[in-house]
């Protein structure tokens, strides 16, 4: 009734959709970085939106199915294999117990994930599962994952009936994501409350110019390589609270734009803010990637957050209408 | 931008912080009054369990509410305005002249210069001995501003004016867990091994963050923070027992 983790991957760690209601006391909300990939590869399982899943970098986990199970891998294409066999993403499978899931080559995409039917069996800490590396809580025991970490399913299923002695079972449907993450580079944003601090060249060049996704972005932000921006005069500003999204102007003129584990408050001038609907095509950027921000207004941007709500929503239905057919043929509950 | 006039009479403006949060600003000044008047409207908010809202973060001079953008859009055309609306009625609605209860929290510190390790530097620096500099941070009342950086960071103030101390110019790659430190006329206490560019005047054996309480930050924004001074011996008592 578990997976094992038979090799280490560089920085997979078990997320949902975030730790909300602590950040006063500094706790960051966490959570996977592409909300839309890990929505996904729960519904296409069934689950419920805001379970758990393994947020996958590559190099990746390898990990050992010990039971049967339902999975889902979603978000980044990283070749994914059961034992020899290449299978899909944004598709549910059915994998035999004693079976192994590797990533052999990055294809397109920073991370991808993993769900299982029924969720993992950890502990909430303050109401999520996500994992807090800094408070060292939440997820598997607060850390990414390990070597020899096993983690347990909270329900099982037999699937013998439709294994017949294979590997794995490709099921017939699959999720289309093509909606959610535009081929362009523009990566669309309002304008934040020191917006009006640039100089009205440096406003241009905010909108108009291409930023480079540095090495040194993670889960925290992605710092940003670009044209210098400059302020029309040298003001400072107290600490208060910022967000996912939130585009900071660091003192040398290079801006970072604030991700999933970012800190609950910060100092520097916001210019702008990474629309959340954007955020998911964000994160699925790699380093010397090449973005263009595009500004739009806030109305907007709501607007786009909510009709990529109502897809997940279709998205749901249409799966769990599948799901349930499939589990009356073979008699599942 | 401009700032609306309530009876108390308070100054405030609104504005969006990305499409999910907005930010209620009553000035912008490290100002004791002022963080006052946040802290009691985040106390009113958090107290009305209030639909929608997802986080409210209080800080020096202002309060950033994340809402749930979907579930007000069910209802509303706009989430931000709707929300917008909702804290002018709060506000309306905050008594801003009442007296709160503070909680008062005595947190020992040795100041040995083992641990405080800018200590030296800083006697140097201002020309004030390291004994003045210990007895000048420890003397004074601090109000707990605001929690961020790292999960349970307090930002205290103001120290006294002779030990306001420039953050260092080179941060450290990793300063203690319990490190006391001054940053401009701020100090604050490190709650984990992380970097930092603080002036470490001392440390705390006590624990500032534990995942194993209830409630696992020991500091909130509103708290009044006295320092206690404790020697070596004393440190390492308290340390092993916690």
């Amino acid at each position: 009734m578990s997976i094992l983790i038979i090799k280490q991957g560089i920085a997979d760690s078990i997320q949902d959709l975030g730790r909300y209601g602590c950040q006063h006391l500094g706790i960051n909300p966490n959570g996977a970085m592409d909300t839309i990939a890990a929505q996904t590869a729960n519904l296409l399982v069934g689950n419920d939106l805001n379970n758990t899943v393994i947020e996958i970098h590559f190099p990746s986990s390898v990990i050992l199915f010990k039971e049967q199970s339902l999975i889902a891998i979603c978000g980044a294409d990283f070749s994914p294999m059961i034992n020899d066999i290449a299978i899909p993403i944004n598709t549910p499978i059915i994998i035999e117990k004693n079976c192994v899931l590797q990533f052999k080559k990055p294809i397109s995409g920073a991370r991808t994930y993993l769900a299982v039917k029924g969720g993992f069996d950890l502990p909430k800490w303050l109401n999520s599962f996500s994992t807090n590396n800094k408070a060292n809580a939440g997820g598997f025991e607060g850390r990414n994952l390990k070597k020899h970490d096993e983690i347990h399913f909270r329900s099982v299923q037999k699937y013998g009936a439709v294994l017949k002695q294979k590997d794995c079972e490709i099921l017939s449907w699959h999720a289309s994501l093509k909606n959610f993450y535009s081929a362009s580079n523009f990566i669309r944003i309002i304008i934040g409350s020191e917006y009006d601090w640039l100089t009205d060249d440096a406003k241009k060049l905010l909108g108009s110019s291409s930023f480079t996704i540095s090495n040194q972005s993670d889960r925290m932000g992605y710092r940003m390589k670009g044209e210098n921006l400059l302020l029309k005069n040298d003001q400072q500003l107290i600490s208060s609270g910022v967000t996912k999204g939130t585009v900071q102007l660091l003192p040398d003129g290079q801006v970072i734009i604030l991700m999933a584990d970012h800190q609950t408050t910060g100092g520097y001038p916001k210019m702008a803010h990474v629309i959340s609907a954007d955020i998911p095509k964000l994160s699925q950027m790699n380093p010397n990637e090449k973005i263009q921000f595009n500004i739009i207004q806030q109305q907007e941007a709501e607007d786009i957050l909510f009709d990529q709500y109502q897809q997940i929503l279709q998205l749901q239905n249409a799966c769990n209408f599948s799901l349930k057919k499939f589990n009356e043929q073979y008699g599942f509950h | 931008m401009y700032f609306e006039k309530v009876s108390t009479p308070l100054l405030y403006k609104i504005h969006p912080l990305g499409d999910h949060a907005l930010t209620v600003e009553f000035g912008s000044l490290i100002d004791d009054s002022i963080n006052q008047k946040i802290i009691l409207l985040f106390h009113q908010l958090k107290q009305k369990n209030i639909a929608f809202i997802k986080d409210i973060i209080p800080a020096y001079a202002s309060l950033t509410v994340v809402y749930d953008v979907t579930a007000i859009r069910k209802k509303a055309p706009s989430a931000y305005l709707f929300m917008k609306k909702e804290m002018e009625n709060e506000i309306i609605n905050c008594d801003f002249n009442i007296t709160v209860s503070v909680r008062k929290i005595e947190i020992p510190v040795c100041y040995d210069t083992s641990l405080g390790i800018d200590l030296e530097e800083m006697s140097q620096q201002k020309n004030i001995p390291v004994d003045e500099i210990i007895q000048l941070h420890s003397n004074k009342t601090y109000r707990v501003f605001m929690i961020g950086f790292l999960p349970g960071f307090a930002y205290m103030g103001s120290v006294e004016e002779k030990i306001i101390t420039a953050r260092k110019q080179q941060p450290r790659i990793n300063v203690s867990a319990g490190s006391v430190g001054i940053a401009g006329e701020q100090t604050g206490i490190y709650p984990f091994d992380s970097p930092g560019g603080w002036n470490i005047i001392g440390q705390t054996p006590i624990k500032l963050f534990d995942t194993k309480r209830e409630n696992p930050v020991l500091l909130e924004a509103g708290d009044e923070i006295k320092f206690i001074p404790i020697d070596l011996n004393e440190f390492k008592k308290i340390k092993e027992s916690v």
